[in-house]
């Protein structure tokens, strides 16, 4: 029942808000839905026996993980979204405060599904629900970055399916007849061709990949990152780039189960080597925060490959950082947002100052920053630090010394963007804006920052069993 | 299966290039739903008339041939501009890449391991062609609404392979999918007006706002 709960509750919020006619109130119901989605994870991560619904339905620790990000950072942006609506009265939210919650319910049904098939269409649908969103500004920049978005994006999906039926028909082809429940092919796994799953296995990589902003299939995030509202951002790099992950995690449950598995490792590593690299050139001389914000986004989905690739030691290193990035862009693109909504700008020439124009905001896109590229005390220094040291001792030290070498330019890069923006002198000959900070506008990323700030240096024995748990999930492979 | 699937899929084959070659919008949207009306016979084709075949090809016959073509046309008018846009490599570069396509599609096809009932059978490579041809139209053209006629000749293609295992996939996945479909494509109707509406063209090579400026 909890699952069913979780599933229906925020639809059953995007229809109250598609009936609400006032652009004031709508807005409201974002944060009742989100605390009642937040306390059913709650209730659904703490029983014992986690709730079994079918074969295709039930919630192992992987998806729980991805859940109570999901739901932790949906909250975070639902009530800030209450505040930052207010500032954009001038445009009909209907459309963004529905898409969001439709997003929050195929996002949870993605976490449940065990059915290639059904995960598959929870993912095309937060695809599709979010769509209308980038497009909030109604300007030619947005409806340029919508549309290749949307066509990138549909591309890849299609791509991913294409993928699905190849490992089905995988099955046909060794005579047994096929099913996409993730359990049954992941014993079955073995038995089946290599030349068809190795086949299966890319084109959901390319697929899957897509969604997640892996390069070079990352050309769309930049444009929906940069156009989008902050809170979208936030939803799109913290939500939807980890759908992609999760649907890359069930099929790389199912390949590395075989006799091949250094080749999906192999890929796996050099498809997310190349994806840091891209990254790192291109955030050095980045000017636009939001875009910057996408490119780190793009770095942080290829360590995730980098870690699937090593295995072993690096699963709990990428468990960890899923937490970790997923509310660290939060903190960064919900106070991108204020920051745009202060300066009237995104580009680092005209946004300048922020510690002086709106001090809470500067200093949490300052810390945000920091605990994006791992500095200590925040969670994501953990879990990178994880991941390097799986890297060195599981006998890949190239690949080691390679991340380890691009996160630095990424951060030398990505800090001469931030340093200005926030310890600049604000520019004179601007009009200023009626933008002040409030409690929304700010507790939101903060209650962010602080959680990453506290389980960075003390993970609370729960959490800690269900990180190892889920890494185990992974790692059962071989 | 029959011979009568075969030759459907050679027909399949012919719009492909028949959409690759025109230079008309409406005709590309007409071949597209004429495509489709044909994707949604071949399940009963291929299997026998079974409630789970009969629902399928109702849903692709309504989706397919009626309802997306509907939605591009209506589009369509809305932003019918008269202008005549080149695809990078023209008609002629477009048709010949959609030919060699097609044979490539056939050569790959024989060294793939295929089951021993689908050696035979026209459908993997008219599943690939179609795939390839569709990745053609999509790349290369500069019209958003022709954008997404490529881009349903690729799904197009992802269905006849799918046809493969149409017995053994649970319809609600098949539905969900065309759902999606449908969906996917009302979202890029709404967005191609309001391109038409932003820039007075619907070329998408106009859209260079944004770009990493260095």
């Amino acid at each position: 029942m909890l699952i069913l709960f979780m599933i229906m509750i925020p639809l059953a919020g995007a229809l109250a808000v598609w009936l609400i006619p006032s652009n004031s109130r709508r807005p409201l119901v974002l944060p009742v839905v989100a605390s009642l989605h937040l306390v059913l994870v709650a209730l659904a991560l703490s029983q014992p026996l986690p709730e079994y619904l079918s074969a295709w339905i039930h919630l192992d620790a992987v998806g729980k993980l991805f859940l109570l990000e999901f739901s932790v950072l949906f909250s975070a942006c639902a009530w800030y979204a209450v505040n930052y609506l207010k500032y954009r009265m001038e445009r009909d939210n209907r459309v963004l405060c529905m898409g969001l919650q439709v997003c929050l319910s195929a996002m949870t049904l993605a976490t449940v599904s065990h059915h290639m098939g059904l995960l598959w269409l929870a993912i095309e649908t937060t695809t599709l629900a979010m769509a209308p969103l980038v497009y909030f500004n109604r300007n030619a920049r947005s409806i340029e970055a919508t549309w290749k978005y949307m066509l990138i994006c549909s591309l890849g999906i299609a791509l991913a399916f294409l993928g699905i039926l190849f490992l089905a028909y995988s099955m046909v082809v060794t005579g047994l007849s096929p099913t996409l429940v993730l359990e049954v092919l992941q014993g079955q796994a073995p038995h089946l061709p290599p030349a068809w799953l190795k086949t299966a296995f890319i084109l959901m990589l390319v697929g899957y990949g897509t969604k997640m902003g892996l390069a070079p299939m990352h050309t769309w995030k930049p444009d929906a990152y940069g156009e989008a509202p902050g809170l979208v951002g936030a939803m799109l790099a913290g939500g939807l780039a980890n759908c992609g992950l999760l649907g890359l995690i069930r099929i790389y449950q199912i390949c590395m189960v075989t006799d091949s598995h250094t080749f999906y490792s192999v890929t796996l590593i050099g498809m997310g080597l190349f994806s840091i690299a891209i990254a790192a050139i291109f955030l050095v001389h980045q000017t636009d925060i939001k875009r910057m914000l996408a490119y780190s986004s793009v770095e942080h989905m290829g360590l995730f490959a980098v870690a699937l690739g090593l295995g072993g030691k690096a699963l709990y290193g990428l468990m960890l950082h899923l937490i970790g990035n997923g509310l660290a862009k939060g903190v960064l693109f919900l106070s991108a947002g204020n920051i745009h909504r202060a300066f009237a700008s995104k580009n680092r020439e005209s946004a300048r100052g922020a510690l002086r124009r709106a001090p809470w905001t500067g200093a949490m896109f300052l810390a945000g920053f920091l605990a994006m590229t791992g500095s200590p005390p925040f969670l994501p220094f953990a879990s990178e630090f994880a991941i390097f040291r799986a890297a060195f001792s599981q006998g890949r030290p190239v690949t080691g010394a390679l991340v380890a070498l691009l996160l630095m330019v990424a951060f030398l890069g990505m800090s001469l963007t931030v340093v200005p923006v926030v310890f600049g002198d604000p520019p004179k000959n601007r009009e200023r804006t009626r933008f002040s900070e409030t409690a929304l506008l700010v507790a939101p990323p903060l209650a962010l920052l602080v959680i990453l700030g506290i389980i960075g240096i003390w993970l609370p024995e729960p959490l800690y069993q269900l990180v190892k748990e889920a890494a185990a999930l992974l790692e059962v492979a071989r | 299966m029959n011979a009568a699937s075969d030759q459907l899929l050679v027909l399949v084959l012919l719009i492909n290039i028949l959409i690759l070659g025109t230079h008309r919008t409406t005709v590309a949207i007409r071949a597209m739903a004429a495509q489709g009306v044909i994707l949604g016979l071949l399940p009963i084709l291929l299997y026998s008339i079974q409630s789970h075949t009969l629902i399928i090809t109702i849903f692709v016959l309504l989706a397919k041939g009626l309802f997306i073509p509907w939605l591009l046309l209506g589009a369509l008018k809305k932003i019918d501009f008269g202008e005549d846009l080149q695809p990078l490599f023209g008609y002629s570069g477009n048709i010949l890449a959609g030919a060699v396509a097609t044979m490539l599609a056939f050569f790959f096809a024989a060294q793939l391991p295929l089951a021993p009932q689908h050696r035979d059978l026209l459908i993997v490579p008219a599943a690939l062609a179609t795939i390839l041809t569709g990745f053609i139209a999509l790349t290369s053209r500069r019209k958003a609404i022709n954008q997404v006629v490529g881009y349903l000749m690729l799904e197009n293609g992802i269905f006849i392979f799918g046809l493969l295992l149409t017995e053994s996939m649970p319809l609600m996945v098949e539905a969900g999918a065309l759902l999606d479909l449908i969906a996917g494509i009302f979202v890029m109707g709404i967005i191609i007006k309001q391109i038409g509406r932003e820039f007075s063209s619907i070329d998408t090579s106009r859209m260079t706002a944004l770009r990493e400026v260095e």
